[in-house]
């Protein structure tokens, strides 16, 4: 089922197929099962090894979580989902990023072409200074959405479960809502847009408690149809929200992130193979 | 100890500032004793005031009291028949009554020794009219430069300066916004040519105007003559000059250039870069970005900060000085290929002449300038209210 759902979507010609020169790949058969895999990535800032040899494989229609203590390249690593890191002066990637049997890093793909399909979630709440509408409009009216705008809006909000309380202030500046709201606001905005992966960057770390579980409950729901990698720091988050786990840490010397093991949840958090990470898990250290 | 040092210094920055407004407001107003060549009740044998004679009367009074010559070369500049009853009293008073400013009074004698200037007027001055004279009045706005301080006005100076602005501010906006624009958003802030672009703006921001003014008479007056005189659009015409309002407003232009590249700079650096990350996650182009979201967030700030360098080159004098401002003018600028004069100039101007009365309509002349820049600086603010709201 899982397999037939994916092969789908990939034989449907899509942008990055149109953009890329090379021939359709036979990377496909690999690619099955999996939404987006990493080979050998490496992310250096200037002449800093930020992640070092990450091969890590994201499941389809999952939600893989990242963790690790701070600074091991747990954000570097899911921007370099979607090659948001391009955007940071002096950050260089070397390795390949699999997505839709092509390696998102090859010269001829265009990143805006990424980013529309692999949309992202900031770890603050960052809406657009316009209103609520036009904050789930606008992600859509740039990709060429030619569609009824009115009922993308309401889809796309009754989806990140804000439609109810919205509904009446549609022309109200976004910046108006709670933090929690916002947040809300900002995933239906990502979904507006349609994309095939959901990258969050500790979507819920701004957030008081109720408002992270509404996140929560939101992910479980979107796992439905999206495929989502979170970067959190909260271990028992992790735990709730995702079926599997990379957990990150740094190599002693060259403060490099490392991927240590990844697997999936239930085994990481019980019985994971690693020292580090269990050390981690429980407590020990970070 | 400190906060009376702060408040000190505050002080001393309110009273240099009510000093000079005083200082103003005092030439501006004051008592002032009127001397007539030809009385005007003697025209009229005193039985109307000169003002209510009709058009054919005028005319008669202007033939019996100014020589013939003089007669016909008013005739042939534009006949009689054809002017309208103002302009021919204007004629009568400008060459048959003559006024003139035999002495004057500052505002503040005026209004603490009003008794002693009357009583001081009539020992001195017998028979002359004693005036309250407000040396900014509407005629004084609407009334062309004259050579006569009585008639003369900032009509064609403020048609000039607001010319002069409109021009830099066309040249110097988009240039200025655009190139800020690329050094925030595109340039790479590593590479050593876009460190020194950057130190040379800021430099630029405060070399002084007078230089920006020959680079302008070098450029602008001189080069580009053919141009900036307007000679190119008007082939088969001889060469002509190209000391006009084009020309000093590029001058300016380039003189606000650097200020409006900086403000503009700041106005988009402070635009959060969350905006910047959310645009690009949701597969928008760099362009979209800046168009939608960075641009309409620093609006507000690069509008405040254009207005505000608009408002210091109006004040601005000494290029406009060396790009070759005319002195005296009467006729209105009619399009940028004009001759021209501004209103530092022509302050400027009239404050070297020797006679006192044209330091009073020096100081009439700063009021509107100020006035000027108050009404400037408001639409600033008003414009950075009404679009911060908008959000």
């Amino acid at each position: 089922m899982l397999r037939t759902s994916v092969q789908n979507k990939i034989n449907f010609p899509n942008v990055l197929e149109m953009v890329s020169s090379e021939p359709l790949p036979l990377e496909i058969e690999h690619d099955a099962g999996y939404a987006i895999q990493s080979k050998d990535l490496r992310v250096y800032y200037g002449d800093f090894l930020a992640v070092k040899d990450i091969n890590l494989k994201i499941k389809y229609q999952k939600i893989t979580a990242i963790i690790g203590s701070s600074g091991c390249g747990k954000s570097t690593m899911l921007r370099a989902f979607n090659r948001m890191n391009e955007l940071v002066p002096n950050a260089r990637v070397t390795g390949k990023v699999i997505f839709s049997g092509v390696n998102i890093y090859e010269d001829s793909i265009d990143p805006v072409e990424v980013r529309k399909r692999i949309g992202m979630v900031f770890q603050k709440p960052n809406p657009f200074p316009k209103s609520i509408y036009e904050n789930v409009a606008w992600g859509a009216k740039i990709n060429g959405f030619q569609g009824n705008m009115d009922t993308l809006v309401e889809k796309s909000l009754r989806r990140a479960v804000l439609w109810d309380e919205v509904k009446d202030k549609l022309d109200q500046s976004g910046l108006s809502l709670s933090g929690g709201q916002q947040q809300r606001l900002c995933i239906a905005r990502t979904i507006a847009v349609e994309p095939e992966i959901i990258l969050m960057d500790e979507p819920a770390s701004a957030l008081d408690p109720i408002a992270t579980l509404r996140i929560e409950e939101l992910m479980h729901e979107l796992a439905e149809e999206y495929t989502i990698i979170i970067v959190t720091h909260n271990m028992q988050q992790a735990a709730r929200v995702s079926d599997y786990t990379a957990f990150f840490s740094l190599e002693d010397e060259s403060r490099s992130g490392v991927l240590v093991e990844y697997g999936e949840t239930q085994k990481i958090f019980t019985n994971p193979d690693n020292q580090v990470t269990e050390d981690y898990i429980t407590g020990r250290f970070g | 100890m400190w906060v009376t040092i702060f408040r000190g210094s505050t002080a001393i920055g309110i009273i240099a500032l009510l000093i000079l407004l005083v200082n103003i407001a005092n030439g501006a107003f004051g008592y002032a004793m009127i001397e007539f060549e030809v009385n005007p009740e003697e025209l009229t044998e005193g039985e109307i005031a000169i003002e209510q004679l009709d058009k054919d009367a005028l005319v008669q009074v202007l033939q019996d009291n100014v020589s013939s010559g003089l007669y016909r070369r008013l005739e042939n500049d534009k006949p009689f028949a054809e002017r309208d009853h103002e302009n021919v009293h204007n004629l009568v008073i400008e060459w048959v009554v003559k006024p003139q400013v035999a002495y004057q009074w500052t505002l503040l004698d005026s209004l603490l020794n009003r008794s002693e200037i009357q009583r001081e007027a009539e020992e001195e001055f017998p028979g002359l009219e004693l005036r309250f004279v407000s040396w900014l009045d509407t005629e004084f706005i609407t009334n062309p430069q004259s050579g006569d301080p009585i008639k003369a006005g900032v009509r064609t100076a403020i048609l000039g300066s607001l010319w002069t602005m409109l021009i830099a501010f066309l040249f110097s906006f988009p240039v200025g916004v655009g190139a800020a624009i690329y050094l925030e958003e595109f340039a790479r802030k590593d590479r050593w040519i876009n460190r020194v672009i950057q130190t040379n703006i800021n430099n630029l921001a405060g070399v002084p105007s007078i230089i920006y003014g020959i680079l302008g008479l070098a450029i602008f007056v001189r080069a580009l003559e053919v141009f900036t005189s307007g000679s190119i659009f008007n082939p088969g015409q001889l060469a002509g000059n190209g000391r006009t309002i084009l020309s000093a407003g590029l001058t300016l232009g380039l003189l606000i250039l650097p200020l409006i590249i900086i403000n503009s700079q700041q106005a988009i650096r402070a635009v959060p870069d969350s905006l910047r990350q959310a645009s690009f996650g949701l597969g928008a182009t760099r362009w979209q970005t800046i168009w939608s979201h960075v641009l309409p967030s620093a609006l507000p700030g690069i509008l405040t900060g254009t207005i505000l360098a608009v408002s210091r080159a109006i004040g601005e004098t000494a290029p406009l000085v060396v790009v070759g401002a005319s002195t005296f003018i009467t006729v209105d600028p009619e399009g940028p290929f004009s001759k021209f004069t501004t209103l530092p100039i022509q302050i400027y101007q009239w404050t070297s002449r020797p006679q006192d009365v044209f330091r009073s309509i020096a100081a009439a002349a700063i009021i509107v300038l100020l006035l000027l820049l108050l009404g400037m600086n408001t639409a600033a603010v008003v414009l950075r209210n009404r679009f911060s709201k908008r959000i």
